[in-house]
């Protein structure tokens, strides 16, 4: 008698139409663990942090919507290589703002986010037609070029860049500011890619010509999907420029745009959730691993090539399948 | 079928390199008429899709609709108007549960107000709709992800995918093409009831026997260039199309 390993779906996925059928509370915290308990989980953890652990969670959150922010433009069949871009513009504007004009935190942190938005989406806006690794090459190579320009020009402080900048507040108010910034995005995308706006983001990803056919100006939406995630991008770097109370060229690093796709291929991609796990394993172990000296970067590495090679899907889905799922072993009948 | 002229193409020609992939096609389609479009493998009939769509844009000549210069519109503008197509190399969203497929060309600004904001009535109506083409309805196929689904059923969300868009016209490339004889007998009673609705049909296809049922006059191409046009049974009559799509009778 053959045995197999079978997978059989626990708990309660009868759905009928939209709604879930919830009639007991071991059902319904079934459903709300997994998406109320990490909130709280962070919270708890961020306030009873040490300083510096508390200060390490604030830019994780924000590796974490870069991270978001690469998955919403990988639905919309966008592969970015360049998040580096939209942290960068974000940074800068809100340097600037608040350098040159005196702006409060709380006005360039909203203004940043949506001009950052917007700058992105024009200066990619030629390049929307290419698809796959040519939009990636540019994507890539547009944040090297103006950390160049910054150089060669001496703008915005040039080299030295722009320091003694406006602080957010005290470290439990940058926190729960960065905590609620990331929150939003993570369950706002989620919910919109639940939706046919989403669904149609999708199709593009997956059959551009079959959606142009159905009278869908497509470049128009990838244009409204870049601006979306552009803008989480941006946020991002506005508010660490005002957590460094620094803005300079490294904002435009190849740092930015490397690790949220790192965190994607840890956490696993097209979920959202994913990304931001992912961010939350990469970002801390690295700061953990700082003790280490010169092999830090070597053990990092192995890290990260382990985890690739032995859970390709991502973490996320692993954990998500064994949430949803439960294996027995099951006897086949020749 | 009336005399109303829907759709015309004046001197239609498309080069790709040296080679001219559509040279000089130019016919009228009829208000709710079924015109086939056959020739060898090769002859432009796709080609010929993709210009009077919008996907490729002719070096030569005009595409009309109802009278109005549609000549290099974009696809999704052409689409639009109200002229759907389909794909012969099917485009599913591989990712997509089969009815969810149909949601995305529901989101179409062509009828996107008709179905209602609703999330709930554009599933409902997508469900109908390929119901119509002949999927089962409540059967684990409309949730099944459209890259498991067989040929078959992929053939009749292409034609869903075009119904949906409430077209005036359908451009149909080689809906035929890979079903078998029963697939195909179940699909003519769709077709028909397009044509009983007012519909205007453009036919792209490899299989004669059951075009020839369907259409009103056929037009052959051959090497880009339009041949003969006219009814299905005059037209095989006519040796130059008989040469050139069915081989001489010396070859036989």
């Amino acid at each position: 008698m053959a045995r197999r390993r079978e997978r059989v779906d626990r708990g309660i996925k009868v759905r009928s139409e939209d709604v879930y059928a919830l009639t007991s509370w071991r059902e319904m915290l079934y459903l709300a663990a997994p998406r109320v308990l990490p909130v709280v989980a962070l919270f708890v953890l961020g306030m009873t942090a040490s300083v510096y652990w508390e200060r390490v969670l604030v830019s994780t959150c924000m590796f974490a919507m870069l991270a978001i922010s690469w998955d919403v433009l990988n639905s919309a069949g966008m592969v970015s290589l360049g998040q580096a871009l939209f942290f960068g513009m974000g940074a800068y504007i809100a340097g600037t703002l608040n350098h040159y004009l005196g702006l409060g935190p709380w006005l360039t942190l909203p203004l940043a986010t949506l001009g950052g938005g917007l700058v992105c989406t024009l200066v990619l806006l030629p390049v929307l037609r290419l698809r796959g690794i040519y939009f990636a090459m540019v994507t890539l190579i547009l944040p090297l070029m103006i950390e160049r320009v910054i150089e060669a020009t001496k703008i915005f402080g040039g080299t030295e860049g722009l320091s003694g900048l406006t602080p957010l507040g005290s470290e439990h108010v940058q926190f729960l500011v960065a905590l609620v910034a990331v929150w939003v995005a993570l369950y706002g995308f989620r919910r919109m890619m639940g939706t046919d706006y989403g669904l149609l983001l999708k199709g593009i990803k997956d059959n551009d010509r079959a959606v142009m056919s159905a009278g869908i100006n497509i470049y128009w939406y990838k244009a409204q999907a870049l601006f979306l995630a552009s803008a989480v991008g941006a946020f991002a770097g506005a508010f660490m420029t005002h957590a460094y109370q620094f803005v300079g060229m490294p904002v435009f690093a190849l740092d930015y745009s490397i690790m949220p796709i790192a965190s994607v291929a840890v956490g696993g991609m097209g979920t959202l959730a994913g990304p931001m796990l992912g961010s939350f394993i990469l970002v801390p172990l690295s700061e953990l691993l700082r003790g280490l000296g010169g092999l830090r970067t070597v053990i990092y590495a192995v890290i990260l090539v382990a985890c690739t090679v032995g859970l390709p899907e991502g973490v996320f889905h692993y954990l998500a399948r064994k949430y949803t799922q439960f294996e027995r072993w099951a006897e086949v009948d020749k | 079928m009336s005399s109303e002229v829907i759709l015309e193409a004046l001197g239609l020609s498309r080069s790709f390199g040296g080679v001219k992939a559509v040279d000089e096609v130019s016919f009228t389609l009829h208000k709710n008429e079924v015109l086939g479009v056959i020739g060898p493998n090769g002859s432009g009939k796709t080609t010929l899709v993709n210009l009077l769509t919008g996907f490729v844009k002719p070096n030569q000549g005009q595409v009309l609709y109802q009278g109005r210069d549609i000549t290099g519109w974009p696809p999704y503008k052409v689409a639009q108007l109200g002229i759907a197509r389909s794909f012969q190399m099917v485009k599913p969203f591989y990712q997509l549960p089969a009815f969810k497929n149909l949601n995305v060309a529901l989101y179409s600004p062509r009828v996107r107000g008709l179905v209602g904001g609703r999330y709930g009535d554009r599933d409902a109506v997508a469900k109908d709709l390929l119901e119509e083409v002949g999927f089962e309805r409540d059967s684990w196929v409309i949730n099944q992800q459209a890259a498991s689904l067989p040929h078959g059923y992929l053939k009749r969300l292409e034609l869903a995918k075009c119904m949906a868009l409430r077209p005036e016209v359908l451009v149909l490339d080689e809906l035929f093409s890979g079903l078998s004889l029963a697939e195909v007998a179940s699909l003519v009673p769709v077709i028909e009831k397009l044509v009983a609705q007012g519909k205007t049909l453009l036919m792209i296809e490899h299989r004669l026997k059951e075009l020839f049922r369907i259409a009103d006059r056929v037009i052959v191409l051959n090497f880009g260039r339009k041949i003969a046009e006219g009814e299905p049974a005059v037209v095989m009559e006519d040796p130059q199309v008989k040469g050139a799509y069915l081989g001489t009778e010396a070859e036989g």
